[in-house]
């Protein structure tokens, strides 16, 4: 950890988490969308692993918080999917812009 | 030892490059197959920087519950739905250009702020090693109400999950 200041550790998860919002934006396929997710997640993480070891006052927290990141990511993938999978069978598409019965 | 200090430094950067390169290719790939596989690279290169952060059993977790857990469920979901993921359909809206400038700004927003943020390191906690009993401790101790409300969540996403996908066997 000596070795890298945090700045840059900041920098990358925040190059991470912006690529992760765009991806949220421009997919048409929502399981394109859940992957993206995914990445803003994993950029969350990266962040509070690297102040549980530099800024934080006890070591653990940002751990015992990864960890409930995680738990929350796999539920958000596991409903999500289920939803996608309904979606398909009933309306014969993925794609988020042609799904539109509750649009005007 | 500075040369392996040196060695180690350009790892560490090269591995970060390489995975902002397979988070680009995450948003990029038309094939919806390879972008989940380059989700699980990213995933990887993750587990590695924890590693280097001394957060062994965090990279474990992430590479079992993550690479193991999660890209399988995804690379089911695309199975399923395949045909539609085709490299012929379109798979981005048109909302490309607003989108990049809108993040643009947004990056360059958090980056200053983060630039100008003075970050308290505190010494103590820089050479702390955590060990898996500590995290154990922390978790049954000071975080016992969070960990049991992530557990009823998760048992009730999983039902929520499996009712939700289920064929529908009334007429």
């Amino acid at each position: 950890m000596n070795l890298i200041p945090l700045n840059h550790i900041l920098i990358f998860s925040l190059a991470l988490f912006g690529i992760g919002i765009y991806g949220i934006l421009t997919r048409r396929n929502i399981i394109g969308i859940l992957i993206s997710i995914e990445l803003v997640l994993n950029a969350a993480n990266i962040n509070l692993i690297a102040f549980s070891k530099t800024t934080s006052l006890s070591p653990e927290t940002g751990l015992v918080f990864v960890l409930f990141v995680i738990a929350i990511a796999a539920i958000t993938v596991a409903v999500g999917l289920a939803i996608v999978l309904a979606l398909y069978r009933s309306r014969k598409t993925i794609f988020a812009d042609e799904v539109h019965l509750l649009k005007w | 030892m500075d040369l392996l200090q040196l060695a180690i430094k350009t790892g560490i950067y090269t591995l970060m490059a390489g995975t902002l390169v397979f988070a680009l290719g995450v948003v990029m790939l038309k094939n919806l197959f390879h972008a989940a596989l380059s989700l699980a690279a990213v995933l990887i290169g993750t587990a590695i920087l924890y590693l280097v952060f001394h957060a062994e059993f965090m990279a474990a977790a992430q590479i079992l519950l993550y690479v193991g857990a999660v890209i399988t469920v995804i690379i089911f979901a695309i199975m399923l739905t395949e045909h539609i993921a085709e490299r012929s359909i379109i798979q981005r809206n048109k909302q490309s250009l607003p989108a990049l400038l809108g993040v643009l700004a947004l990056l360059v927003l958090i980056g200053k702020v983060l630039l100008k943020t003075p970050w308290p390191v505190n010494p103590s906690t820089l050479d702390a090693r955590v060990s898996v009993s500590d995290l154990g401790v922390a978790l049954m101790g000071a975080y016992v109400f969070p960990f049991e409300v992530i557990s009823i969540l998760l048992v009730g996403a999983l039902i929520g999950a499996v009712v939700i996908a289920r064929k529908d066997s009334r007429p």
